[in-house]
């Protein structure tokens, strides 16, 4: 045993999906010790936020003290960031079209740019071929581009709750800058948030949680059907063997996914737990499981050391515990490992065609690439809130098959012998 | 000894037929037997020519095609689990393969121990298990010490085949059918594994079939011998008659393909 345990662990694909999963693991584990947030609590009021550290906008002017910080390209920046090359280079354009000729425009002087911006702009200007929707962008323009250039801080001011008239009560000057460790309130989404405005990392951490424990449920349970199955068919023989082998071929011509969906469907959204998905994830994929212990199980009975330990005095029931199981062992979990991953691909599958479990209670990884999808997420670019979940599926299936594929090259020498 | 002879295993119109239909064989083909108590009887044939089936068949491993296997003059009844439990008591067998024939995942005592619980021994002190296992490996020359704690794959095929003496031994059965036991040795160990057979044989007085495709070996061992062809015996008798007297031609060619037959089993036994 600890013999095959190292030679196992020599596999150099195993090694790498096995890292791959346990990483997986931890993460998933560790979060939540950390972040105990809900992970369907509806943070954002809107979609799709993009990822990044969101500062609390009150509580910055609100911080206890204020640094100055004389930054040479602070202007530079700030005006970039508001007015880009291709707002330059649309204001060349609106510009050359109010008759200013072309050597006279010179987008990278951005004041003389702007001066030339501000006596010839005209939001009420026709300019004949000109879309409504390049209209609104030249009035956004023209809104953001105001004050631009002034040196001027902000004033604050708030409302007196006895007379109800504005009073100033501070300023915020251009070089007046908060420590992001002073201000009271930031939260750092690194994956933005989903349609329905929750934490997309949070959400991610509980799906793949969620999604192995359906994976594992599914998994063991086709396993150990198709096991005992396998078994009692390959040892057994006779009747037993006709009789398990006709239903194992009646669920083979049925592909198991329709056969999912079917079930899935009739269950009904309300009813449909993530367990009761998983628990019918399992029942509908032992097939082939059934079929390869048995045929296993048909080449192994007549073994010598099968017939030895009949000889023996052994029961039916010890000779299949220690002289056909341990053969087969490395088989089956191989079988469990391919069960577990192919659960979490068969979840997703059923909860992108709508058929998963019910969305009220936990996310789950097709959960969360259904609500992606609904919200037309792939369409709006928003990637963080189906890439992510893609990247976990891939990593988890991956994984596997890796530690698979490793089992393999380990065991397969030793079967052939 | 002639007129006080015994049956202990009989049989007749034994046949077993693998597969149906165009893929069918018939590994052995309606054959009658006789074996009486304390003999050593010898089935010769080729490879392929049914030895092992009907080993398989006598130990009731497989069930028979057609045909009855009277045990101790008795119709032979294996209908239930414990009525075979009870027969392997009786009947105890060595295959060709020593390789094969162990449980990879099982220590070389659990070997032993089950042979002592079959034996009614399960509630013995194991201080006096041990004693019983060391005595049944003293007796092949292997050392119980060394052995506890491995597995049978760590030993040599010569040593496995002797692990099995030493389980037989332990077992005591009324019939050993030993399934060429030494063609899968090196031919050093052969004549060692051989002579603790029969000095085992000699000892608890079992009667002892002895499968081999070597005439020559069966010639040196046996009281009677069956020569076996296309799973049908084709001639039998006393060893002398059969080997020194051959009235079919197959028996003839077995016994010209084993050179100098005297010689070789002269020197192997000094
Ligand atoms: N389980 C089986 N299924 C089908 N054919 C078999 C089986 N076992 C043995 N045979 C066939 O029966 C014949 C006799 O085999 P066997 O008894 O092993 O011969 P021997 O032991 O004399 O070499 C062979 O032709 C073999 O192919
Ligand atoms: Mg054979």
């Amino acid at each position: 045993m600890k013999h095959i345990i190292r030679q196992v662990f020599h596999s150099g694909k195993f090694v790498v999906g096995f890292c791959i999963f346990v990483t997986i693991l931890l993460v998933v584990i560790i979060y939540p010790l950390f972040i105990t947030d809900s992970p369907l609590a509806i943070l954002g009021q809107g979609t799709f936020f993009p990822p990044g550290i969101y500062v609390s906008t009150f509580d910055s002017i609100n911080s206890p003290t204020t640094y100055t910080l004389d930054l040479n390209d602070a202007a530079a920046v700030r005006i970039a960031n508001k007015l880009s090359s291709d707002d330059r280079l649309a204001i060349k354009d609106w510009l050359l079209v109010a008759g200013i000729p072309e050597d006279q425009i010179d987008i990278t002087d951005t004041k003389k740019l702007l001066d030339q911006w501000s006596s010839n702009y005209d939001p009420k200007k026709n300019i004949p071929g000109m879309t409504n929707a390049k209209r609104n962008y030249f009035v956004r323009l023209d809104n953001s581009l105001k004050g631009l250039l002034s040196a001027e801080g902000a004033i604050i001011a708030t409302k007196n709750p006895e007379t109800g008239i504005l009073e100033q009560t501070g300023i915020v000057n251009q070089s007046d800058y908060v420590n992001i460790n002073q201000v009271a309130s930031v939260r750092w989404l690194p994956l933005g948030t989903d349609n329905f405005g929750r934490d997309v990392l949070n959400e991610l951490v509980k799906a793949t949680v969620v999604s192995l424990q359906i994976g594992f449920v599914a998994g063991i349970i086709a396993t150990l059907i198709g096991l005992t199955l396998g078994l009692l068919a390959g040892y057994i023989g006779g009747i037993a063997d006709d009789v398990i082998m006709f239903i194992t071929n009646l669920f083979t011509v049925i592909p198991s996914f329709v056969l999912l969906i079917l079930i899935s469907f009739s269950i009904g959204q309300e009813q449909r737990g993530a367990f009761t998905i998983a628990v019918v994830i399992g029942f509908t994929s032992w097939v082939w499981t059934a079929r390869a212990v048995r045929s296993q199980v048909v080449s192994l009975r007549n073994r010598d050391h099968v017939n030895l330990s009949k000889l023996s005095g052994h029961s039916i029931v010890h000779i299949i515990l220690t002289d056909i199981l341990p053969y087969i062992a490395s088989y089956v979990i191989m079988a469990l490992i391919l069960q577990i991953s192919s659960g979490i691909l068969a979840e997703a599958g059923l909860s992108i065609l709508g058929l998963g479990p019910r969305t009220t209670d936990v996310p789950t990884l097709g959960l969360m690439m259904n609500w992606a999808m609904i919200y037309q997420a792939q369409i709006l670019g928003k990637w963080w809130a189906y890439f992510p979940v893609l990247l976990t599926i891939a990593l988890i299936t991956f994984s596997m098959n890796l530690m698979n594929t490793g089992l393999d090259q380990v065991f397969n020498p030793a079967l052939r012998d | 000894m002639a007129d006080e002879k015994k049956l202990c295993l009989s049989g007749s119109g034994i046949t077993k037929v693998f597969g149906i239909g165009r893929q069918k064989t018939v590994a052995v083909d309606h054959v009658d037997f006789n074996f009486y108590e304390g003999e050593i009887i010898s089935i010769v044939g080729e490879s392929g020519s049914g030895k092992t089936t009907l080993a398989k068949m006598l130990l009731g491993l497989i069930s028979s095609t057609e045909g009855d296997i009277y045990f101790l003059g008795q119709k032979r009844d294996i209908s239930s689990q414990k009525k075979k439990q009870e027969y392997w008591k009786n009947i105890q067998a060595i295959f060709q393969d020593p390789f094969s024939s162990y449980n990879i995942f099982n220590k070389i005592d659990s070997v032993l121990l089950d042979c002592i619980h079959m034996r009614g021994g399960r509630k013995l002190p194991y201080a006096k298990k041990v004693e019983l296992m060391s005595e049944a490996c003293s007796f092949v020359n292997l050392k119980f010490e060394e052995l506890t704690n491995k597995y049978p794959f760590e030993l040599s095929g010569g040593q496995m085949q002797r692990l099995m003496i030493a389980r037989i031994f332990l077992l005591k059965p009324k019939i050993l059918l030993a399934d060429e036991p030494t063609s899968m040795i090196d031919a050093c160990s052969r004549a060692t594994i051989l002579d603790m057979l029969m000095q085992l044989r000699d000892e608890t007085g079992m009667t002892l079939i002895f499968i081999t495709h070597d005439i020559g070996l069966a010639y040196f061992v046996s009281d009677s011998v069956y020569i076996m062809e296309h799973g049908k015996f084709v001639e039998s008798g006393t060893a002398d008659e059969v080997i020194l007297h051959p009235k079919e031609v197959y028996t003839q060619r077995l016994i010209n393909d084993v050179p100098k037959i005297y010689e070789e089993w002269d020197l192997s036994t000094v």
